[in-house]
């Protein structure tokens, strides 16, 4: 049982706060991804969580145990850094057993827990090579295989496949959700790539300035964004947003009238995907200016009513720049949010 | 054509500098060392060996290298790794550590004779706490052990901070990730620093023992400040033949076996330091 609770912590560095009481719970066996732009504070929350940072407040507790004081080593955990860490002097055997080896574990268990650990991530071929002697994406799989042959309970992982090239990228995102469902291991993992956190993990917390703006599954973060920033970073292409003025408890966007949550100025967030295009008359105009084809759909950059959009259309279509078609929000998928402080009106029933 | 020449004519300048100040004399000295007249000889190095201090000055140089050496290198790793720790005024640290480095032997050796002399800083402050009534000598011929005790403290200070300066160097160059990892997967701070961190210094260790050790079979000034001829090294030696005795064919015997010391310890480290290049960062 490796619960983890982040019960409000805070870390500033000198003036500068980047974590502002933070509370986070992940449960035993859970895959969580800490999601954000860079300078977010996703990191620093890991690196507390690890011990490698000292908070300035607040506590954390793994499987039961106030670990807030304890060194990292003391932690019972394991981690995966984003530039490997993968030590240059030691063979990939000896870096795969370093872990068991510092918990003295006895011979015949380091053995077995290596050899296991460099099967599921395919490295025997390499256990008596260096790693100056393996390319980027052997070096992850042996930071990888590092961490699980101690068989923890709780993984730490910072941006563990930012240093990899696209495809295997792609391939290695596969190959680690199967390899920890399989482990059942608690991790915790940092990223600032929507598209990863969304395809591996069982929730997703999305941090901005130091603060969680939003925590839940992958599919409820994609189309019930609390606020307007997780909107807009959450999602390929991100979603539209459109400033409007309600009146009468009701919005005018081309022919289409919304019923609004609220009068006066009204932010209406539209994901690209959720509209169908219909005939002139029957929705609001989009004045086409960049057409992408994608391939598996075609992506649309136009104007409406003074505001950037982008949608996506089937594949076949290929509208013309300057041409303007015609688009309906397809029903239930308009969101609102205030236009001051972006937080969403109606935010999600769960 | 000139792309090729090129990089020949940019290094032409520090070869004509390395052969006329360094490769010429150099074989000018191996040159008076073998030879008696007009002919070549070993009588040089006979003299130099029946000479009466010889066995000290060979005896005395290997002790203080051997003391002081091994002290500096773990004095030096003890201070980079402290340095790592500070996190203000760490180069003001730094800088006053190396001051020492600023200073000539000669001086260092003076400033250190003023401390330990009969009428020096030291038994001074002694004789005004109370704590002896009369003055110690330190640095006399019947004092051996105090005087090589003065000579390594000395040398100590003065020239702990050229190793400290390689070490500190060779530490920035390992990311503190490697600890980091080392301390999350259970290691404790003395094995971060025996499994990790002293294994991937091992290139700046090699660096900084070369340096520290040729230049120690070479230390003369604060030897002969110290303890002017109580305490002959191979240097003080070649000195004394070359212009008190004025015998430039055994002073250059003497250059010749001090070079050839730098050279097999330079050798040795080379080979027992070796870090292969797989294994490199």
């Amino acid at each position: 049982m490796a619960e983890i609770v982040i019960d409000g912590i805070r870390k500033a560095f000198g003036a500068v706060v980047a974590l502002e009481r933070v509370e986070l719970r992940v449960a035993d066996g859970e895959f969580l991804a800490l999601l954000g732009p860079s300078g977010c504070g996703k990191t620093t929350l890991l690196r507390v969580i690890a011990g490698l940072e000292s908070q300035s407040e607040g506590r954390v507790l793994i499987g039961g145990r106030d670990v807030s004081r304890l060194p990292p080593r003391a932690r019972g955990l394991a981690m995966v850094f984003q530039n490997y860490a993968v030590f240059p002097h030691m063979t990939v055997r000896d870096n795969v057993a370093f872990g068991l080896r510092m918990a003295g574990a006895e011979a015949a268990r380091t053995d077995r827990q290596v050899r296991r650990a460099s099967e599921l991530l395919h490295i025997e071929p390499y256990l008596d090579r260096y790693p100056s002697q393996l390319s980027g994406g052997q070096r992850q799989r042996v930071a990888v295989a590092r961490a699980l042959a101690v068989e923890p309970s709780v993984l730490l992982m910072d941006e563990p496949l930012s240093n990899l090239d696209a495809l295997l990228r792609l391939e290695m995102r596969a190959e680690l959700k199967s390899v920890l469902r399989a482990a059942g291991t608690t991790t915790i993992y940092v990223t600032h790539d929507q598209t990863e956190a969304m395809g591996l993990a069982d929730r997703i917390a999305v941090l901005q300035d130091g603060r969680i703006q939003q925590l839940d599954r992958p599919a409820t973060i994609y189309s019930h964004p609390a606020t307007r920033f997780v909107g807009g970073f959450v999602g390929s292409p991100p979603m539209n947003f459109l400033e409007l003025a309600a009146a009468g408890g009701a919005v005018r966007l081309g022919a289409l009238t919304f019923p609004a949550p609220a009068d006066g100025p009204i932010v209406l967030g539209l994901r690209g995907e959720d509209i169908e295009e219909v005939t002139a008359g029957a929705g609001f105009p989009l004045a086409v200016l960049v057409v992408e084809p994608m391939g598996s759909h075609t992506l649309v950059t136009g104007q409406v009513a003074g505001h950037r959009m982008r949608v996506v259309l089937p594949s076949e279509r290929l509208p013309a720049p300057g041409e303007d078609i015609h688009l309906r929000p397809l029903p239930g998928r308009l969101r609102w949010m205030d236009a001051a402080s972006g937080a969403a009106i109606n935010p999600p029933n769960p | 054509m000139r792309k090729t020449l090129a990089p020949y004519l940019l290094i032409a300048p520090s070869l004509l500098f390395l052969a006329v100040l360094f490769l010429v004399p150099l074989v000018q000295t191996i040159r008076l060392a073998f030879r008696a007249g007009q002919a070549w000889s070993l009588g040089n190095f006979a003299r130099m060996a029946n000479d009466l201090n010889f066995s000290d000055a060979v005896l005395n140089t290997f002790r203080i290298v051997l003391i002081v050496v091994p002290l500096q290198l773990l004095l030096a790793i003890g201070m980079s790794l402290m340095l790592r720790h500070i996190r203000r005024g760490r180069d003001l640290v730094l800088w006053i550590w190396s001051i020492p480095l600023g200073i000539s032997d000669l001086a260092a050796g003076l400033v250190w004779l003023a401390i330990l002399n009969d009428r020096g800083y030291l038994n001074s402050a002694l004789f005004d706490l109370g704590l002896i009534s009369a003055p110690h000598s330190y640095l006399t011929y019947e004092t051996p052990a105090a005087l090589l005790g003065a000579i390594v403290l000395a040398e100590l200070w003065r020239a702990t901070a050229i190793v400290l300066v390689v070490l500190v160097a060779g530490l920035q160059l390992v990311p503190k990730e490697y600890a980091e990892a080392a301390s999350v997967f259970g290691a404790s701070p003395w094995q971060i620093f025996r499994r990790v961190t002293l294994p991937l210094l091992r290139p700046s260790i090699q660096t900084a023992l070369i340096l520290r050790t040729v230049l120690a079979f070479e230390m003369f000034a604060i030897v002969l400040a110290l303890g002017g001829r109580n305490m002959p090294v191979l240097v003080s030696e070649a000195y004394n033949w070359q212009y008190a005795n004025q015998d430039y064919g055994v002073a250059a015997a003497y250059a010749v076996v001090v070079m050839l010391l730098s050279l097999a310890a330079t050798l040795v480290y080379l080979r027992v330091l070796r870090t292969p290049p797989e294994q490199l960062a």
